[in-house]
């Protein structure tokens, strides 16, 4: 089952080696990892998308709390958050075929970042399987080039995952 | 003042009298500012003892130890009594040596990435590279180590930074706002406990050897009477529970006794206190669905990690044990049953297969170590090394108010000596014998050097039976005796090895000498090496 786990810590050097280091050393699967800085400049937050049975959550989120460095750590129920990814995707595209690549992606609220003679680049922010289906339609006019961000989540509603609650 | 004094200052100010450790250019200016302290500096003679002496020291005094070494090989030599530590839950504060910052990434000569190789085995770790961090850098490093689930936390200091100049001033308190290490129980857990304790028929303690990180053996004593509750012990918790208490009823693990293994295979209630619950321990056990299990443990890791807990209760050994005696205070034995025909059954379960005749020429180890209980004195401190020379030692030693220590997590081979001088320099009065195996002693008897040097009168038993006994049963077990790479053929003569460093010893090979033996190694003064004569084949359990 899959866990989007909100991992506060401290902005340091290192930190990021640390969490890392902790999934692969205790097995626990990572599926994505994004970082960044938060509204306050020394915590940064984590979003890790994990795999893992409710026993091995429970070990992510306790042996996670142990690292020094980590401040809080909060796994974001599915029905009660909002998450994205945002996807950079490059297609073969001959200018006859421009018309029907664009109307795929206004459909799927994309925009059109760069376009060449030959080649359309296309970006989308949503859910990680909006994009997956975003990609096979594309796949048929052939995938030149994809890149991904990792997916970064938050809690709907007035409740906050921050250092100050 | 430099870094180099600061660092000094802060070992001051954090009380350590004694550091254990091997010098090299990138840690030279920290070492030129030793000389001008009171602190003991032990020389050891390979980095990796540096820190088995610095986790003997730390398991006796219960607070951080320290031990030091250069940049790359030295602190890499550390690395594996930095895991050891780690496994066993020890406070330490592991110092090394860099190079310069300007050169760090460059692999330069003796560049080792530390911090990053020593990650999975530290509490915590810094690489010190503002000097201006330094006295806080160390005020955390020993808080973190020495508070919560103790561990080792390792400070790795560039060159150049040593000898940078800070103003100086060690902070007397330390906040971290992401470690709040738990202190008291909750309330409602340790209600729950208490009435369960109260309603069991048949409950059990198992003692861990977090009683010792928090000074709690005794309170678990006390609990242990209080409910006539029956106790069994880890291999780390071996001693927090006086091996000849009517109550007591042996270790429990893979190489433990009977008694024990039925104690937690019929009681209805398992009362953890700080034991982890290793693969190793519970490996001849099987764990009913009905039974209710208390864990009390200082990290919550612990909790549900090996055994699903009941009432899990996350907090400091000694204040929960506290919490649960206050609310048993008014309890007296018309409250609950006393446990006699339960007690019963467990003392039945003791088997013990007396004492085999062994061939001409040999001592058999189980008569040899209750030999030895004779003629320890109640608060001898016995650290036994791994293989078939530690459980011989942990399964026949009696403890009253001693110590025993071991590598129990980690099966770390050669700690013994080590952690045996670190044990005599924190608490020199106290009897402190090393019981090693022919293997484990040639991993560690440059120390002999370091005794001899610092006058630590550590008394070292090799159990010589010229074979890596514990491998040699695992093959013949399990591989069809198809023995192989186990013969310690062309080992020397130990005695003549102590008597090159000059240090008094005796080869036993009959019980008549063994007594002799023991009695000399008791009364000597000094250092002393006592080589017992063991049968090549004998198995774990005696």
């Amino acid at each position: 089952m899959k866990h989007t786990i909100s991992v506060l810590v401290e902005n340091h050097a290192g930190v990021l080696a640390r969490v890392a280091g902790l999934f692969a050393r205790r097995g626990f699967n990572i599926d994505s990892l994004a970082v960044g800085v938060t509204d306050d400049v020394n915590v940064s937050r984590i979003t890790i998308v994990a795999d893992g049975s409710d026993y091995t959550l429970e070990q992510i989120e306790k042996q996670l709390n142990k690292l020094i460095d980590v401040i809080k750590v909060k796994t974001l129920a599915p029905e009660n958050m909002v998450s994205r990814e945002l996807i950079l995707i490059k297609v073969s595209c001959s200018p006859k075929q421009r018309p029907e690549i664009i109307s795929i992606c206004e459909l799927a609220r994309g925009k059109i970042s760069d376009i060449s003679a030959n080649s359309i680049t296309i970006e989308i922010s949503d859910s990680a399987n909006a994009l997956n289906n975003f990609e096979e339609l594309l796949r048929p006019y052939g995938i030149k080039e994809i890149v991904r961000t990792g997916t970064i989540a938050i809690q709907k509603g007035e409740a906050a995952v921050s250092v100050r609650n | 003042m430099t870094v180099a004094k600061a660092m000094t200052e802060c070992l001051k100010a954090e009380g350590i009298t004694d550091i254990f450790g091997y010098p090299g250019a990138a840690i030279c200016p920290f070492y030129d500012e030793l000389n001008n302290t009171d602190i003991n500096h032990i020389l050891v003679r390979h980095e990796v003892n540096a820190g088995h002496a610095a986790s003997g020291y730390a398991r006796l005094t219960g607070k951080p130890a320290v031990c030091v070494a250069t940049s790359g090989p030295g602190a890499l030599n550390l690395i594996t009594a930095i895991a050891t530590a780690y496994m066993d839950s020890v406070p330490m504060v592991i110092i090394t040596g860099q190079v310069n910052s300007d050169q760090i990434g460059r692999d330069v000569f003796q560049e080792a990435d530390i911090t990053g190789s020593a990650e999975p085995f530290v509490k915590h770790s810094y690489l010190l590279k503002r000097p201006e961090d330094t006295a806080e850098v160390f005020k955390k490093a020993f808080y973190i180590a020495g508070t919560g689930r103790r561990g080792p936390v390792l400070i790795d200091v560039p060159c150049d930074v040593q000898k940078a100049e800070i103003d100086f001033e060690y902070p007397e308190t330390v906040d971290i706002r992401s470690y709040r290490p738990s202190s008291k129980g909750n309330g409602h857990q340790i209600k729950r406990a208490v009435s369960t304790m109260l309603e069991a028929k048949k409950p059990l303690i198992v003692a861990g050897g977090g009683l010792f990180s928090g000074n709690a053996a005794e309170l678990m004593r006390k609990l242990s009477e209080k409910l006539d509750i029956p106790v069994i012990s880890t291999l780390m918790g071996l001693g927090a529970m006086p091996t000849n208490s009517e109550r007591y009823f042996g270790m429990l693990g893979m190489h433990g006794c009977e008694s024990a293994k039925c104690a937690v295979n019929n009681c209805d209630t398992l009362i953890l206190l700080g034991a982890r619950l290793s693969d190793r321990t519970t490996a001849p056990i099987l764990l009913k669905k009905e039974l209710t299990v208390i864990h009390i443990d200082i990290d919550p890791a612990e909790i549900g990690k090996s055994v699903a807990a009941n009432i899990p209760i996350v907090g400091d050994i000694s204040l929960v044990l506290g919490q649960l005696l206050e609310q048993l205070d008014g309890v007296s034995e018309s409250d609950f049953q006393k446990h006699d025909e339960w007690k019963k059954m467990l003392s039945d379960s003791r088997t013990d297969k007396g004492i085999k005749q062994v061939e001409k020429g040999f001592v058999n180890p189980k008569w040899f170590i209750r030999e030895l209980n004779n003629y320890l004195p109640e608060r001898s401190i016995v650290v036994a090394d791994v293989g078939e020379n530690q459980f011989w030692t942990a399964l026949n030693i009696e403890l009253k108010n001693g110590r025993f220590l071991t590598s129990g997590g980690m099966g770390t081979m050669g700690y013994s000596l080590p952690a045996a001088i670190g044990a005599k320099t924190a608490e020199p009065n106290a009897e402190v014998i090393a019981v090693c195996g022919d293997g484990s002693f040639q991993m560690e008897l440059c120390e002999l050097a370091t005794c001899v040097q610092h006058d630590i009168a550590v008394k070292v038993i090799v159990m010589r039976n010229r074979y890596l006994g514990m491998v040699r049963e695992f093959q013949t077990n399990h591989y069809g005796n198809r023995l192989c790479a186990v013969s310690l053929d062309g080992s020397p003569s130990y005695t003549k090895i102590a008597e090159a460093y000059g240090i008094e010893n005796m080869l036993v090979d009959s019980e008549e000498a063994a007594k002799e033996g023991i009695k000399r190694l008791t009364e000597a003064k000094k250092p002393f090496l006592l080589e017992v004569a063991v049968p090549e084949l004998l198995e774990t359990i005696l």
